[in-house]
This record gives structure tokens, sequence and C-alpha cells, in this order.
């Protein structure tokens, strides 16, 4: 399922396959400030995501997969409103994933559930 | 920047880690989600789009230029600030810009095989020792609980490195997924911060 199956990908996004800042499918993303006014004058995919961002912290994939928008259409609509301090990218906490503090955390956390 | 005012709790500090499942078609990844998840996986189905679209092979006569890859996701909250994600790789290696995508920035991967159909799982074997810089280890999903092969011949089969960790798990098991899960973080840290010393494993 498709948000629009009758345009292609590349037409929501003005051709257009990179965003600024490199998106993960993990990255978390937010909406701190919900605008009705802003997301009414949104594209329907665009106001999918930003709707969707709106309810709570969500990584790029689900954000995605729970509005029907491919990937690659997402990050593209994200990093735009992104860049217009609509949506909030968490800030990586930790430099690498593979920072030792991280992933003695997340050790941790797993012994926690065994 | 777009975080100039960004004092909401929510946002602020929660970190999120990745862990990918990979492996051929069939061999449990979709259960080994299931079993940790505190969601159900969501099975999305996510689009190639035209950066892709040389390699799309099932583009038929009506000038379609995406395909359909299905992936699934789970999610398990380690601490209040910390939340780990699984992703499961779609089991085509046709997909492979896929597989470059969902690895960037993971902390680990576990190819998953299954002793009965050890070549499914060849490709991403393949991707993760020359393809990728992803720390992997292998997990030999046991169907029935039981063992089908000594975990030596199934490291012969799929010609494993000495220094890629062999395990055995249940996929549908809970507890055994969350050991796999802390081996190849383990095998993350091993690797990437030679404080341990040469152990092989």
């Amino acid at each position: 399922m498709t948000a629009n199956p009758w345009l292609r990908p590349y037409v929501l996004t003005g051709g257009r396959t990179q965003t600024r800042q490199h998106l993960y499918v993990h990255t978390l993303v937010s909406v701190q400030h919900y605008d009705a006014t802003f997301a009414a004058r949104l594209m329907p995919e665009a106001k999918k995501l930003y709707d969707r961002a709106s309810a709570g912290v969500q990584t790029v994939a689900e954000l995605s997969a729970h509005c029907g928008v491919s990937l690659g259409v997402t990050r593209v609509l994200l990093g735009d409103l992104a860049a217009g301090n609509r949506v909030a990218i968490n800030p990586e906490t930790y430099t690498s994933p593979y920072d030792s503090r991280l992933l003695k955390r997340v050790l941790h956390g797993l012994r926690e559930l065994a | 920047m777009a975080f100039a005012s960004s004092p909401d709790p929510a946002t602020s500090d929660l970190t999120s880690v990745k862990i990918v499942v990979a492996g051929g078609f069939g061999v449990g990844k979709t259960t080994l989600v299931g079993a940790v998840s505190e969601i159900p996986p969501v099975n999305t189905e996510a689009w190639m789009t035209q950066a892709s679209r040389t390699l799309d092979p099932v583009s038929g006569g009506d000038g379609k230029t995406t395909t359909t890859v299905a992936m699934d996701f789970g999610r398990i909250t380690l601490a209040r600030d910390l939340v780990l994600y699984l992703f499961g790789t779609p089991g085509q290696p046709r997909f492979w810009p896929m597989w470059d995508d969902l690895c960037r920035g993971a902390s680990g991967a576990v190819v998953l095989v299954d002793t009965r159909r050890l070549d499914v799982s060849f490709a991403a074997v393949n991707y993760f020792e020359n393809d990728s810089d992803v720390p992997f280890i292998v997990a030999a999903n046991l169907f029935e609980g039981r063992r089908t092969h000594e975990l030596d011949d199934v490291r012969e089969a799929l010609q494993l490195s000495g220094n890629v960790p062999l395990t055995t798990c249940d996929a549908r098991d809970r507890g055994s997924v969350v050991r796999v899960l802390g081996e190849a973080i383990t095998h993350t840290m091993d690797v990437t911060h030679s404080a341990t010393p040469a152990t092989a494993q």
C-alpha cells in the first residue's frame, strides 16, 4: 500500500533523493510543537508523516511503515520538515554505533531482559 | 540548526541502536524478531525508488520503476532512554542496496541460518564477510529444537572465517534470542575495541 499509487516517488520529493543530514532507518524523529495550520498546507504524504511524528518519538522506519510512504520519500520529506524546524531529529548521543559505553549499556539492558 | 529550541524531554535523551538480522528466505528472521519485540514485528513494504531501478528485474511492461521490498523490524526498550531496534533484511540478494541502507549505523548483525538449507544464507554470509563493515555472528536456528548438524560442519559448509562466532538459537524462544543478541554485541565490542586480545571469538 502506497500513500498515493498514482504519483511516482520523485514527484513527491521534487526529484530529490538525498537529505541534508543522513537519516538512518533507526534515526528518531519527533514533532515538538504541532502546528495545525502548517499541517493543513502540506501535501498528503508530508502531512501524514508530520501528523504521525507528532504522536511521539519514532524512527524513520516506523514513520515510513505506518504512513505507507516509502523509505526514500520519507527521508526526503522528513529532511525538509527538519530543515524548516518542523520536526526534530534526535541528535546522536554517541559518536559511533560501536561506542563502548553504548554497547555496554545495550549488553546490560539485554542481560536484564534475560 | 533544527535543534535551536529542543528542551523537550521526549526527544532530548532517547537513543536508538540497531542490530540487523539477516539470512536467506524462510530461515526464521521474522520469528526471531517477533520473539523479542515489544511491538508485533512491523512487516513493512519499503519501496526502492529510481536510484535502484537498474536492479529491478520485476519491472513489468507498465513502466513501473519501483519494487516492493518486504522487511520487518521490532523494538526492545532496554532502558528509559535506550531503545534497540531489530531490522530483518529482505531475503533476496538482489536487494543489496537495501541491505547497505539497513546496515548503515548498525551496532551488530546476526546472520540466521537453517542447517537444512544452508545455501539460502550463503549470500548473507558473503555480504557481511566482503561487503559490510558491520561485525556479525552466525546463528544456526534450531528448528523443532534439534540440532541437525554439528557446528563445525556448519562452519565449514559456510566457509566461515575462524574469527566469526557461530552459535545456535531457537528463534521462537525469547531467552535464546536475547542471548544471541548479546553475543552479537559482545562480538562487536571484541572486534572494535581490541581490548580483548585475539581469542578468536
